[in-house]
C-alpha cells in the first residue's frame, strides 16, 4: 500500500463573481510510496499547491479519492505535517513553544513539551535560539522552526508548499542540504512542491512534472542519482534535459493551441 | 541583546539626559497654563467666567486637602469623589469589556452569531448612551447601577468592533496551521483566534477605557449624587466655574492614569509584538 493515494483527483474553483467554473486539476492520479522523496514540478497556477491542499485537507476536491496511509482524508491533521510558503509560526509564541504547540495541543506539561522540543531545536541548528520570537530572527532560521515544528509531531508525510521560495540563494542551499540530511537520519515521506526545476532534481528521487492549467501529470520521473548530488555532473544535466524537455513540449502545445 | 555594564561608567550622565528627556513632556502644558494664567489675569474676562489656573489649582486643593473650605460642602472630599467615579468608570468598563470581547470574537469566529447578533447590536450602536438616561432611571432607579449602565453604553461598543475585525483579520494559514498541529474547536479559538487578535482587542480597550471616563459626567449628572461628574454639574449651577474647572482636570488625569495602566499592561501581554512595529523602535 502507498504511502499517499490520489485516485481521479478534481478540482473545480466555482468563480462566483465571473459566473464561471475554473478546472484547476484534471484527473489526478499518483502513488507515493512511503519514505518518498516526491517533488510536485510545475509552472505557478498548474494547481501543484491545490493538490497539496488537498492531501493537507485544507481543500476538498470536486471529486476523487485521496488517501493517506490507506485512510481517506477529510479534514486537516497532524498525522500529515504540512511546511508553509510562510513560515505561519504564531507570532506570541518563542521558537520553542512553536515547535511544541503540537504537544500543548495535547496537553503534555511544559517541562515535558521543552525536553522534547529541545531535540528538533538542535536538529535544525537552532540552539541559542529557542527563547527569540518569530520577529526576532531571520526568515530562514523561522522556516527552520516551521520544519521542526512539523517534524516533531512525527507525522507519516511531510507536506511542503515551496519552502524556500522567499530565501536568498545560500540560505536556500543550505536549507536544501539540511532537509536531504534530515530525511535521509529519519526516512519520512516528502512531498515538496516546486516550480524550480533545480530544486526538484537537488531534493526529490521522484519528479513529478506537471502541466499548466488544467493541472495534469505530464510524467512521473524516478531520479536516484546518489547523494550529495553534483548539480555540474553529466547524469544531473542529462536529468535536467528531460524534465526541461517535458516542460518545453507543453509550453509549445500549448503555444500552437491558442 | 548589547551588555548594559558596559555603559555604567556614563550612567549619572545618563540618568541626567534622561531626567531633560523627561521634561520634553511638561514643556507644552506649562506654556499653555502660563498664557491662560496671564490671560485671566488680564482682566479681558471677570475671574468669575475663567478662573485663574492658580484658582483652579485653589479650588482643586482644597477640594483634595480640605484646608480652607473654599470649595464648601466638597472640601476636601475628593478622594470620596473620586472613588466613587472610578468604581462607576470601571464597573461599567469591566463589564462592556468581558461582553464586548466575547461577542466580538462570536461574532468575528462564527457566521451564525454574525448573521443573528450583529444587526441588532450595529443598530444599538449609532443611539447616544445620554439618550437611555429615561430608560436607564425607570430601570435602575437611582444610584450606581443606572451610571454604571452608562458607562458600559459607552464602552461596549468600541470593544465589540475592535475585537470583531481583530479575529476577522487573524492570518487563514495560522487557522490552518492550527488545524495541521490537531487544534480543536475551542482550542482554535483560546490558542489561535484569541491571541492572534490580542493586539486589536487591546486598542479597542484603550479606546474604551476613554469613552468610559467621558461618561462620567453625564451618567452622574442625573442617576446619582456623588463623583467627579456630579461634582462638576452640581459647581455649575453655583456657577463655580474653578470646581468645574477642577473637576474637569481631576477626570482627565484619572482617566490618563488609567490609560498609562492599561498601556502597561499592553505592554507587557504583547512584549512578542514590539521588535516589528514603530513602537519598538527605540528599543
Amino acid at each position: 500500500m502507498a504511502a499517499i493515494e490520489l485516485r481521479n483527483i478534481v478540482k473545480v474553483f466555482s468563480d462566483k463573481r465571473r459566473g464561471r467554473d475554473l478546472l484547476t486539476l484534471d484527473n489526478i492520479n499518483l502513488d507515493i510510496e512511503a519514505n518518498d522523496f516526491v517533488c510536485l514540478l510545475g509552472p505557478s497556477g498548474c494547481g501543484k499547491s491545490t493538490l497539496l491542499n488537498i492531501i493537507a485537507g485544507f481543500e476538498q476536491a470536486t471529486s476523487g479519492r485521496t488517501l493517506v496511509g490507506g485512510k481517506q482524508v477529510e479534514r486537516p491533521g497532524s498525522d500529515r505535517g504540512v511546511v508553509f510558503q510562510q513560515p505561519t509560526l504564531m507570532p506570541w509564541l518563542t521558537a520553542i513553544d512553536n515547535i511544541a504547540f503540537h504537544l500543548k495541543l495535547k496537553g503534555v506539561a511544559k517541562a515535558e513539551r521543552h525536553d522534547r522540543a529541545m531535540e528538533f531545536i538542535d536538529l535544525v541548528g537552532l540552539r541559542g535560539f529557542e527563547h527569540h520570537h518569530p520577529s526576532e530572527m531571520s526568515g530562514g532560521m523561522n522556516q527552520r522552526v516551521g520544519i521542526a515544528r512539523a517534524l516533531l509531531m512525527n507525522p507519516s508525510v511531510i507536506l511542503m508548499d515551496e519552502p524556500f521560495a522567499a530565501l536568498d540563494a545560500q540560505t536556500k542551499l543550505e536549507m536544501q542540504e539540511e532537509l536531504v540530511a534530515i530525511w535521509q537520519k529519519r526516512r519520512c515521506t516528502i512531498v515538496f512542491v516546486t516550480h524550480s526545476v533545480d530544486e526538484a532534481l537537488v531534493l526529490g528521487n521522484k519528479i513529478v512534472v506537471m502541466t499548466k492549467r488544467p493541472g495534469r501529470i505530464r510524467e512521473a520521473v524516478n531520479f536516484d542519482l546518489p547523494r550529495p548530488r553534483d548539480i555540474t555532473s553529466p547524469e544531473f544535466n542529462d536529468a535536467k534535459r528531460h524534465v526541461l524537455s517535458l516542460i518545453r513540449e507543453e509550453s509549445t502545445r500549448l503555444a500552437q493551441a491558442s | 541583546m548589547t551588555s548594559v555594564t558596559d555603559v555604567s561608567p556614563a550612567r549619572p550622565a545618563l540618568r541626567l539626559t534622561r531626567a531633560i528627556q523627561g521634561l520634553e513632556r511638561l514643556i507644552v502644558p506649562a506654556l499653555l497654563i502660563a498664557g491662560w494664567e496671564a490671560f485671566a489675569r488680564s482682566g479681558v474676562l471677570p475671574p468669575a467666567l475663567l478662573p485663574a489656573p492658580s484658582a483652579v489649582l485653589h479650588a482643586l486643593g482644597d477640594w483634595v486637602f480640605g484646608f480652607d473650605e473654599t470649595t464648601q460642602t466638597y472640601s476636601g472630599h475628593w478622594l470620596r469623589d473620586a472613588l466613587a467615579s472610578a468604581l462607576r468608570v470601571f464597573g461599567g468598563f469591566a463589564l462592556a469589556s468581558l461582553l464586548g470581547i466575547l461577542a466580538g470574537v462570536a461574532i468575528g469566529w462564527s457566521r451564525l452569531f454574525e448573521k443573528t447578533l450583529e444587526p441588532t447590536l450595529q443598530m444599538l450602536r449609532p443611539i447616544p448612551p445620554v439618550s437611555w438616561i429615561p430608560l436607564a432611571i425607570i430601570w435602575f432607579g437611582i444610584a450606581d447601577k443606572p451610571a454604571i449602565f452608562l458607562v458600559f453604553l459607552g464602552a461596549f461598543f468600541p470593544v465589540l468592533m475592535n475585537a470583531i475585525h481583530g479575529v476577522k483579520t487573524v492570518d487563514h494559514n495560522l487557522v490552518r496551521a492550527g488545524a495541521m498541529m490537531g487544534a480543536n474547536g475551542r482550542q482554535m479559538l483560546t490558542d489561535i483566534v484569541l491571541p492572534a487578535a490580542l493586539p486589536s482587542i487591546f486598542a479597542g480597550l484603550r479606546i474604551a477605557v476613554g469613552s468610559a471616563w467621558m461618561l462620567t459626567v453625564t451618567a452622574e449628572m442625573v442617576a446619582v449624587k456623588s463623583g467627579l461628574g456630579y461634582v462638576l454639574w452640581d459647581s455649575y449651577y453655583f456657577l463655580r466655574y474653578d470646581i468645574v474647572l477642577a473637576a474637569m482636570i481631576s477626570i482627565g488625569l484619572l482617566g490618563y492614569l488609567t490609560d498609562l495602566g492599561l498601556k502597561a499592561i499592553m505592554a507587557r501581554t504583547l512584549r512578542w509584538q514590539q521588535t516589528t512595529t514603530v513602537q519598538g523602535r527605540a528599543g
